[in-house]
């Protein structure tokens, strides 16, 4: 599970109001290097919950000093846009779980897959 | 990255075309390794290098590729991974690497009829692989060089082949390989003998002193009273199966001669383990491995098996090891004699799950005997598509993910109209054939088969598991979803409307989900859908659009399994059996899967190992176009055959069956989908169409 996965992903719990971001306990991350495009990562960040991403970047130890708030002018930010690429894009959680904020439930992920499916009473 | 390119660069301007050609190929192979494989390759000579397409993936043998790198030093290792199309070689100094890496790059090296093109790339170490023997199945004893070479000619000359043209039946019925009976007839229809029966004549005398051996070493304690032999080609096999309890005694007797091959043998738990043949030796099948174990030959032209150099005492791998000393060994014409001693009673065997005189079937069959019927409430309808709609997935999906590779083209137009940079989910992914059509979107799968999530995310998709009821993803974070062939999976209308509900949930606003359905009517504007179409060379049960299928599927087998499923139909109340490539005749019905690789729903580990490696069995990248594309296709059918061995005569064989598993669907009528989107507030109905036997829309979120 890539960041940028994460960064779409949340509880789905019944009765859950605030299900959003998951929290990540890991117990494997694996850094690939994936080909950097700005192009790309300019039409990501604002499809992005950035609190969201730079929380789970702090949770696994791969922030690079990445602002608590995003900054406006991006666009043309190089070294900015290299961090978001790597965060969003390069850092994978292989093995540890999704923890729901609220309600506590985690969701396994195994192999680089979450498993979210959801027992009978919790739907 | 960067350094091959500053590495390219520095020299450039000497380079010829060809040369810069060579350096390009090179260049993306170690990306492909790279991307595919995690194999980080280094620009700074080391004594480890990487051969891209010099693996037994490729059809590379360990002695061709060992010959080659020889010739430029001596070597310390050669690991060549099982599946993959490359290897490993470190050279003993640094020095004749780097020569390997200048004089042998770009080298075309013949393999059978296909030619492939060697780069070599250097690595920072080799992970060497652990080398784990794996243990015979409980039972099983391999006598190597039990009869002489001048018994095996004299045996082999003592059988007298009917000639072509009057074969008897049994021959015609086993088309796949050469069978004679001895003693007693073996009756092909019922897995049995007929005990009162005796042939006139006898086994063949030539046997006589090999069985007095057999009986002197204590491998059996009765004389055997029933011969077969059989004789395979090269490319021909036996499905796996158990030899039927109530018919022989235990042991069972085996003499291999001419080729040596490999046999596989399965316990019902999941394990595999492969043994080597040797020509001249003797299998002995006691026990466990003669009443549990099934036992078979993949049909296929080359066997992977522990090369000779190895110090592997054992001649069996297990599909779970990952062995990196493993070689190809082409096949030959392989007669094997089998000696086994007819049962007068019952079998009373430690086995009865397996035991047809313990009143069990010959194998544990996939389907309940008696069908579902329509769901009356939501926990009736989970149910229901649990075990006829999850269970089934998981359980065949390795064989339905090898029927899956090609996309249909409106979908594929739909991804393609998506602006860079949007957000794409496909719910209910399958096998993920959808997430790479458009590279320039963001694309997420999920699936409620995590077997088929785990063959996702071994091509690199990033994906979930989850329920399309509720899927985990925020509202409004999606710019386009798409949803092909799962809602008709849903067994209540009030189910298929909720699916559609959370897909438009997903969407954000001006965002459009495309949603494909099975149709009640596979004829439309007078066009017969390819399901129906394909009846006579495709008798594979599929959805329509999957038509780049090649079955070598006989139809009979088909038409056994149908007929083993027509006594469900009628029963008042309860779904009915489709009759696979014929009309529909009602909405709501199970749709038979015949699984052609003989595996059950146990071993759905196993077979995501064995896709992985399908996955990967990619040239990697080759200078000659041409030999590329058609090694590639090459591959992909051998390892198809790794995987199901298509060419056997299911119902044919020894004591086991094409398991057939029913997945419930409620197709849709026309105008009904239309009019269920029209339900879901928020939305319009974009378009809508017939797609070869599918009811289509495109809805937009407003």
């Amino acid at each position: 599970m890539k960041l940028l996965t994460h960064n779409m992903l949340t509880s789905h719990v019944k009765g859950v109001t605030k299900g959003y971001p998951l929290l990540i306990k890991a117990t494997e991350v694996k850094v690939n290097e994936v080909e950097f495009n700005p192009q790309f990562v300019i039409r990501m960040v604002p499809k992005l919950e950035w609190t969201a991403l730079i929380q789970a970047a702090e949770e696994l130890g791969h922030r690079q000093d990445l602002p608590d708030e995003l900054i406006p002018d991006y666009h043309g930010n190089e070294e900015f846009l290299k961090k978001v690429h790597r965060t969003l894009l390069e850092v994978e959680v292989m093995e540890g779980c999704l923890k729901c904020p609220e309600s506590g439930r985690e969701f396994p992920i195994s192999r680089g897959i979450p498993n979210m499916l959801l027992n009978e009473d919790e739907v | 990255m960067a350094d091959h390119v500053e590495a390219s660069t520095t020299k450039a301007f000497r380079r010829s075309k060809d040369e810069k050609k060579l350096l390009r190929k090179q260049i993306k192979s170690s990306h492909i390794l790279l991307k595919h494989e995690g194999i980080h390759t280094t620009t700074k000579p080391t004594k480890h290098l990487v051969v891209a397409n010099g693996g037994l993936g490729n059809g590379v043998s360990r002695e061709h590729l060992s010959t080659t790198l020889t010739g430029i030093g001596e070597l310390e290792t050669l690991v060549m991974p099982p599946h993959k199309p490359y290897a490993f070689v470190t050279y003993r100094s640094e020095e004749s690497a780097q020569k390997a890496h200048i004089d042998l790059n770009g080298l075309k090296m013949q393999c059978g009829e296909d030619i492939v093109t060697l780069y070599f790339s250097f690595v920072e170490s080799v992970k060497c692989m652990e080398e784990e023997t794996v243990p015979l199945p409980e039972g099983l004893t391999i006598v190597e060089d039990f009869v002489s070479v001048e018994e095996e000619a004299l045996l082999l000359t003592s059988i007298e082949w009917p000639s072509i043209c009057d074969q008897d039946t049994a021959q015609k019925t086993l088309k796949h390989r050469r069978v004679k009976h001895y003693g007693y007839e073996f009756r092909y229809d019922n897995n049995n003998v007929d005990k009162d029966k005796p042939l006139p004549t006898g086994l063949p005398g030539e046997c006589t002193p090999v069985l007095e051996r057999c009986l002197k070493n204590g491998y059996v304690s009765k004389m055997p009273d029933q011969l077969t032999v059989n004789q395979y080609e090269s490319g021909q096999g036996i499905p796996p199966h158990v030899d039927t309890h109530s018919a022989f005694e235990d042991p069972i007797l085996s003499l291999s001669l001419g080729a040596q091959t490999v046999m596989e043998f399965r316990h019902p738990d999941g394990r595999l383990v492969a043994v080597v043949l040797p020509t001249r030796s003797l299998l002995v099948m006691k026990g466990e491995s003669r009443y549990l174990w099934t036992h078979g030959i993949t049909p296929r032209k080359f066997d992977m098996i522990p090369a000779a150099d190895s110090e592997y005492p054992i001649r069996a791998v297990s599909n779970a090891v990952t062995q990196s000393s493993l070689t190809l060994s082409k096949r030959g014409t392989r007669t094997s004699f089998t000696f086994r001693k007819i049962r007068h009673g019952p079998c009373c065997c430690a086995f009865p799950s397996a035991c047809d005189s313990q009143g069990a079937h010959s194998a544990p069959k996939p389907s309940q005997p008696v069908p579902p019927s329509l769901p009356g409430c939501h926990s009736d309808a989970a149910r229901l598509e649990e075990q006829y709609v999850h269970q089934v997935y998981d359980a065949i999906a390795t064989h339905f993910s090898s029927t899956r590779h090609s996309p249909w083209p409106r979908v594929c137009d739909f991804l393609c109209s998506l602006p860079p940079g949007s957000v794409l989910a496909d719910v209910g992914c399958g096998n993920g054939k959808y997430l790479g059509v458009n590279p320039q979107v963001v694309a997420m799968g999920c699936d409620r088969s995590s077997a088929l999530i785990s063959i996702c995310a071994e091509r690199g998709f990033q994906v979930f598991v989850s329920d399309a009821l509720s899927v985990p993803l925020r509202s409004a974070s999606c710019d386009a979803c798409i949803s092909i062939a799962v809602i008709h999976h849903f067994s209540t209308e009030e189910r298929r409307l909720e699916a559609i509900k959370e897909l438009v949930r997903l969407l954000k606003p001006g965002g459009r989900v495309l949603i494909y359905v099975w149709a009640f009517e596979q004829e439309f504007n007078k066009q017969k859908s390819k399901y129906l179409k394909d009846t006579n060379k495709n008798p594979r049960p599929e959805e329509p659009g999957e038509s780049s299928v090649q079955t070598n599927k006989s139809l009979e087998a088909d038409n056994e399994g149908e007929r083993h499923m027509s006594s469900y139909q009628g029963i008042q109340g309860k779904l009915s059996v489709h009759t696979n490539r014929t009309a529909f005749n009602t909405q709501d019905l199970l749709v038979p899967w015949h699984l052609k690789d003989g595996k059950r729903g146990v071993k759905e580990k196993e077979n995501i190992k064995e896709t992985q490696h399908h996955q990967k069995t990619e040239s990697i990248t080759n200078a000659n176009a041409h030999s590329d594309v058609s090694r590639r296709s090459e591959l992909q059918d051998r390892s198809k055959e790794n995987v199901t061995s298509v060419k056997s005569d299911q119902n044919k064989s020894e004591s086991s069956s094409a398991p057939v598993f029913h997945r419930y669907y409620h197709v849709f009528q026309q105008g009904e989908l239309e009019h269920m989107c029209g339900q879901v507030p928020g939305v319009k109905v974009q378009s809508s169409y017939h797609d070869q036997g599918n009811w289509c829309v495109i809805l937009e979120k407003d």
